[in-house]
């Protein structure tokens, strides 16, 4: 009975949505208040029904209620409790009830943080993302219901949550990606609304913004969560490996790193309008793809779904329909964005645009590369895959490339910036950074390496760029405090995003050119050298988990002939489905990290493994938290609250040009 | 031309330019790094070049796995269950490897007709077939059904 509730509130959540996906929108283009004011409230009920649905499903999985068919295929008595609850997102239905419950939370955060907004506006943005949540529970109800039932005769027991998904990573990996990826569903509503008003001044662009910054920050941590978690989990020392299903959220970051670069363009100085409306309209187009790989079963993948093709259809037929009504909206409107060009050839403006240039490039080459096998088959009928060199060789020169950039962009003034000055100010900060990029590596490794001593170089470059211009903002200020205190919140924002790419191009360069690793066979007894350090194998023994049996193997790591650490990496059975599971073992460390994969046993008491000494692999991931904070503090900047306390300075001034609705925001 | 018209061309020309070198190296790029997938029927019957490094899929033949007692090298048997194609691999074997279970190596043949596997990949999720090794099964018309019993989907 209660799981049927779970599946009534969907299709309630349904008919608010397709209330949400109409009248709100007709209201605004008819001037209707009573319509438009509807919109806050029906995304609250959209929000409110959704959550008791995947509340209900989660209440089916705590109880071990086998009878629905997803919680059968997904759970077992046996599981530990929070991966019982975190098993809703498990396979495709409930992560698919996962990503629109997490639309419906991103809409209801429209509805309360957009009071400074005129109303019309945000029925429009509401309205919009109404008409995409309609079409994902639509989708849920018509292909992948998971409250389905199994009549008559439910199972006893249920299949069990798949082996490698058991994990921590697996707990907040999946929501913290989906919360990124959804939200720029939000900002391409803000684009859409802004198209559909045929206001195309700054006043989009500045709402839009902290908008785009939070969803860019949050998308950013759930890509680098991913990361992690294969690094620790799949067991073969990688962090990234161009899997089809990793790209299309990469493809999105990229994107939507461009979009709130050219966003600053757009709202500072009114240039790059349409580009802005498109890039946000692509940043949306790849969170969907991302969906429909992952859905429809087309690639071979470690992320991909069991699946059914109509799935597959049914999402080409929403993005087909969002993102070609979209392209056609913005070709009508498209010549109503004049942006101005009062720009030169060394200014700010061209710098952004060069970072836009390189970062749709990277976003397309690999979007070709994910595409180009699926795109082949279909014409030839043969079979290929791209490796990762393709990718390594588009993106690893063209980052390099952006990363020069970078350190400039910030110095530049908008509109004109004078070749000399920048002259003045970069050479000493161009000639330090070769410096350290030459001594560094060698004082900490005593070997030359060109990979290290071109990440460190780039590195210092962006840092030190960083450094001189603080110090050039704080120069006349009274003191250096009262100086940095005076910089915005965004301007700090910016540099630790910027730091953050600095360290994570050392994590990335760094690692990628010294790790180590060794395949090996020990008997207890045996040890091993890598690097600096010796793995002594101390021998195996049995364990027994809540739902799983297997040995955990244990390990004395020596550095200089003195111990520093154990590692006990495991080998489990899950009970539920004989599914056998290796459990690393790291010792992470800010410099190194050392991590023992556990193989089978052979022979007697030998086990195979492999072992590996990766060193600042953990600065990839340092970098992403920097890179989110900085989303994050930009978000924060002081403008953006002014803006909602005070009445709405900007639209006051549009409304002058616009007919209609202008008057109305005053009152919400 | 008028000097903001001229500044507008000359930003379009360079975004041509920087977009035309772009996608000349990425098709360099791409077209150096496409690995082909055959079944090993294809494989037996001589379709591939020597030296070329391609992808090979099946099922791992029952009782063909035998691992060194001294060593990681591992050989087995792939079959779409017309022709088989042995694969000798070294290094520690994906989770989901087993015995009638569907993989896809990367690799290449070297002079024994040996498939030496650089990458051996299973999959995560027992009730999914890789694309590539159902193609195979097609290919060679021996429905996955009949043979396995991972294929339940």
């Amino acid at each position: 009975m209660i799981p049927e509730i779970g599946q009534f509130s969907l299709i309630l959540a349904l008919c608010l949505s397709v209330i949400l996906a109409s009248l709100p929108i007709i209201g605004a283009y008819q001037n209707n208040f009573l319509w438009m004011s509807m919109a806050r409230p029906l995304s609250a009920g959209v929000f409110v029904f959704l959550g008791v649905s995947i509340a209900i499903l989660a209440y089916a999985f705590v109880t071990d209620d086998f009878s629905v068919k997803f919680v059968a295929e997904h759970s077992n008595s046996l599981l530990p409790d929070r991966y019982k609850l975190t098993a809703v997102w498990g396979g495709h239905e409930g992560s698919f009830l996962l990503w629109t419950f997490m639309l419906s939370g991103w809409m209801l955060s429209v509805a309360i943080f957009t009071k400074s907004m005129p109303l019309e506006f945000v029925a429009r943005v509401l309205g919009v993302l109404g008409v995409l949540i309609t079409g994902y529970i639509l989708f849920m109800l018509a292909t992948s219901n998971p409250f389905a039932r199994i009549v008559p005769l439910p199972p006893v027991d249920g299949a069990d949550l798949n082996s490698a998904l058991q994990d921590f990573g697996f707990i907040i990996h999946p929501p913290t990606l989906y919360m990124g990826y959804v939200g720029f569903s939000v900002v391409f509503a803000f684009a859409m609304a802004a198209l559909l008003s045929g206001k195309m001044d700054a006043a989009w662009a500045r709402w839009c913004r902290p908008w785009a910054n939070v969803s860019w920050a949050i998308l950013t941590l759930g890509i680098a969560l991913g990361s992690w978690w294969a690094y620790y989990e799949l067991g073969w020392g990688g962090w990234w490996a161009w899997d089809p299903v990793e790209n299309p959220p990469l493809i999105t970051w990229l994107f939507g790193t461009a979009l709130i670069h050219s966003l600053a363009a757009t709202e500072k100085r009114g240039v790059f309008k349409s580009w802005t409306v498109l890039l946000a309209i692509l940043a949306f187009a790849g969170s969907l793809l991302g969906t429909f790989i992952t859905r429809s079963g087309l690639l071979t993948s470690v992320h991909a779904f069991a699946s059914d093709p109509t799935r597959g259809f049914f999402i080409l037929a929403i993005l087909g329909i969002t993102v070609g009504g979209a392209l056609l909206l913005f070709a009508f409107r498209a010549p109503l964005m004049k942006s101005e060009f009062g720009f030169d050839l060394v200014s700010r403006e061209i710098l952004l645009l060069s970072n836009n240039i390189i970062l749709v490039v990277s976003a397309a080459s690999v979007f070709l590369g994910t595409m180009f096998p699926m795109v082949y088959q279909g014409l030839t009928g043969d079979l290929i895959s791209i490796g990762p060199p393709y990718f390594n060789a588009i993106f690893i020169p063209l980052m390099a490339l952006l990363t020069v950039l970078l350190a400039i962009g910030p110095y530049c003034r908008w509109k004109r910036t004078s070749v000399a000055f920048l002259v003045e100010q970069m050479g000493k900060v161009a000639l330090a950074s070769l410096a350290l990029g030459v001594v560094v590596p060698l004082i900490v490794t005593f070997e030359f390496s060109l990979v290290a001593t071109i990440a460190v170089a780039l590195a210092s470059w962006i840092v030190l760029a960083m450094l001189q211009d603080i110090r050039n903002k704080t120069a006349n200020k009274a003191s250096r405090l009262k100086g940095l205190r005076s910089l915005s919140f965004s301007y700090y924002g910016m540099q630790t995003a910027h730091l953050g790419m600095a360290v994570m191009l050392i994590g990335v360069a760094l690692t990628s050119a010294f790790s180590t690793e060794r395949s090996v066979l020990l008997a207890p007894g045996q040890d091993v050298g890598l690097g600096n350090y010796v793995f002594r194998f101390e021998g195996a023994a049995p364990i027994n988990g809540p739902n799983y049996v297997g040995e955990e193997a244990s390990f004395t790591v020596l550095k200089g002939g003195e111990a520093i650490t154990t590692l006990h990496p495991e080998r489990r059975v899950y009970l539920a489905t004989g599914t056998p599971s290796t459990e690393m073992a790291i010792d992470a460390g800010l410099f190194r990290d050392l991590f023992i994969t556990l193989g089978e046993q052979k022979e007697g008491e030998s086990w195979s493994m492999t072992i590996y000494v990766k060193p600042f692999v953990r600065w990839i991931w340092l970098g992403a938290i920097f890179m989110t904070l900085g989303g994050i503090l930009a978000a924060a900047d002081k403008r953006y609250r002014r803006l909602r306390r005070r009445h709405t300075e900007p639209s006051r001034e549009q409304s002058k040009s616009k007919p209609l609705g202008g008057e109305l925001q005053a009152s919400s | 031309m008028k000097p903001h018209r001229r500044k507008k061309l000359g930003i379009i020309i360079f975004i041509a330019a920087g977009l035309s070198v772009a996608v000349g190296f990425t098709a360099f790029a791409l077209k150096q790094n496409i690995n082909m997938f055959y079944t090993p029927t294809q494989v037996a019957e001589g379709e591939v070049g020597s030296g070329q490094h391609f992808r090979i899929g099946g099922m791992v033949k029952t009782g063909t796995v035998l691992g060194a007692t001294d060593s990681l090298k591992v050989n087995f048997v792939t079959t779409d269950f017309i022709s088989d194609v042995p694969i000798q691999y070294e290094g520690i074997l994906p989770d989901l490897f087993r015995e009638g279970q569907g993989i896809v190596a990367e690799g290449e043949m070297d002079a024994n007709g040996v498939f030496q596997a650089s990458r051996v990949l299973a999959k995560h999720d027992e009730n999914f077939m890789s694309p590539e090794v159902k193609a195979a099964l097609d290919a060679s018309g021996a429905s996955a059904e009949n043979h396995s019993p991972v294929a339940t989907n």
